[in-house]
């Protein structure tokens, strides 16, 4: 079959970008190849470990199962874009709990992190572990990841106190 | 890993859809890609074109009307859990889809890309059977209905025609008296369910349904453990026996060892009684 460029434009941490792309172009693939953004993992390539974890107008998902045509138009949230002007709390609480040993999951934990706290602002532990299922972390154990969301739940709900605010981050 | 090449193309409506699936021998629908883009990424499935339908309008959305939830096909697993028509509805289905996956999986996958995949191994198609679901779809020659009974014909076959397309799911409200459970034994790698048993028991006691998948070929229903718990009313006592039926009669192959209807009996049992108890 010839090959075939489809044209793709969405916003990429907060930024537009359009490229010519065949339409088998994963939206990992897109993220690494296409943008530089290799903060995205490719861990297992097969939907089960979640390092490939982005958020797809605001919601988790793992973008080794997404094609990049399927994000025409939509707002995709990598790592990278995580931080805004200080670190996420996210990243802070995966910083102070140790949340990683070798790191290779870690982009993919902390955007299903910051995505469970988006829904869920002062989850259980039970509702962390059932959060993070799908992650695969061959290093922790997991329990640094839940005191890593732990802290993070807390810093967010100190930080909302202080300003007032409903969000951060 | 990529796929294959193929050709790319959106409808915007069913009919839309539908002609684009005549225009070549090897045309698939596209919803959420979490059942797809596995196959694609393997070369099990290699199309010519994919055309994405997470744009058609009318396979969003879902109501209840006149006793029957519809539920369009484009509704993610995410939606059909939290969704508070059909929690209250038919909560069995919500309950089935809050434990597809995982978090990531649920947040793409849609009922319909599921349904009309037909993995033997999947939730959902216990849901639908136990329900008395029906699939509405859309064709060439107009639409049909096809019960959830008729749909599952074998692992990834369904009954949908060559031109069709899966537009809702109509799920009969339970009873406001019923309970259920949608107990599975997921697969430490996949996922997936080693089994997964599907019940409810409504009108008090006098309908009890049942269906079982990941352990057969397909889902299927368990009438011998329904029929016997209807006449014997479900507790501790029928439990047991129900359980037995339900394994001895389960079409399952390739069980030399007796460890599938082994799995079955306990699950059917531990189900029923997490129902009884009002348990979720």
């Amino acid at each position: 079959m010839p090959e075939v460029l489809t044209t793709v434009t969405m916003t990429v941490n907060g930024q537009s970008v359009t490229r010519s792309i065949e339409p088998r172009v994963l939206l990992v693939h897109f993220l690494r190849e296409e943008l530089g953004l290799t903060g995205t993992h490719v861990g297992c390539d097969t939907s089960q470990c979640g390092a490939c974890t982005v958020l797809l107008d605001g919601e988790a998902v793992k973008s080794c199962t997404v094609l990049a045509v399927q994000a025409q138009g939509s707002a995709v949230t990598t790592i990278e874009g995580l931080e805004g002007t200080r670190l996420h709390p996210v990243q802070e609480g995966f910083w102070a709990k140790h949340g990683l040993q070798c790191g290779f999951c870690t982009p993919g934990a902390m955007m299903t992190a910051a995505y469970l706290l988006s829904q869920n602002p002062h989850p259980t532990e039970e509702e962390i572990r059932e959060g993070l299922d799908g992650v695969v972390c061959r290093c922790t154990g997991y329990e640094t990841i839940v005191r890593s969301v732990q802290q993070a739940a807390a810093l967010m709900s100190e930080a909302s106190e202080t300003s007032g605010a409903e969000e951060v981050g | 890993m990529l796929t294959a090449p193929f050709e790319f193309r959106r409808a915007s409506t069913v009919n839309e859809a539908s002609d684009l699936l005549q225009q070549g021998t090897e045309v698939k629908l596209l919803a959420g890609g979490h059942s797809l883009l596995p196959l694609m990424k393997l070369r099990l499935a290699a199309p010519e074109m994919v055309v994405d339908i997470s744009g058609i309008p009318e396979l969003h959305g879902v109501s209840v009307h006149d006793g029957v939830v519809t539920v369009g096909a484009m509704t993610r697993h995410v939606e059909v859990a939290q969704n508070p028509v059909i929690q209250a509805e038919a909560p069995l289905l919500s309950k089935t889809a809050a434990v597809i996956g995982d978090v990531q999986v649920r947040n793409r996958g849609t009922i319909g890309g599921s349904l009309c995949h037909a993995d033997s191994a999947a939730d959902l198609p216990a849901a639908v059977l136990a329900l008395d679901a029906q699939m509405v779809v859309s064709g060439p020659d107009g639409i049909r209905k096809i019960p959830a009974s008729e749909f599952f014909v074998a692992p990834f076959v369904t009954a949908l025609g060559a031109r069709e397309v899966l537009m809702a799911v109509e799920v009969p409200a339970m009873p406001s008296d019923a309970a259920s459970t949608y107990l599975k034994r997921p697969h430490p790698a996949s996922g997936y369910p080693v089994i997964g048993v599907a019940c409810w028991v409504g009108n008090g006691g006098t309908s009890v349904k049942m269906a079982i998948t990941g352990i057969g070929s397909t889902a299927f229903r368990a009438v011998e453990a329904e029929a016997y718990l209807t006449e014997q009313g479900v507790n501790a006592s029928s439990i047991g026996e129900a359980a037995r039926l339900a394994a001895v009669h389960a079409p399952v192959e390739d069980d030399v060892t007796g460890y599938k209807r082994q799995l079955v009996n306990v699950y059917v049992s531990r189900a029923l009684h997490q129902t009884m108890a009002g348990k979720d």
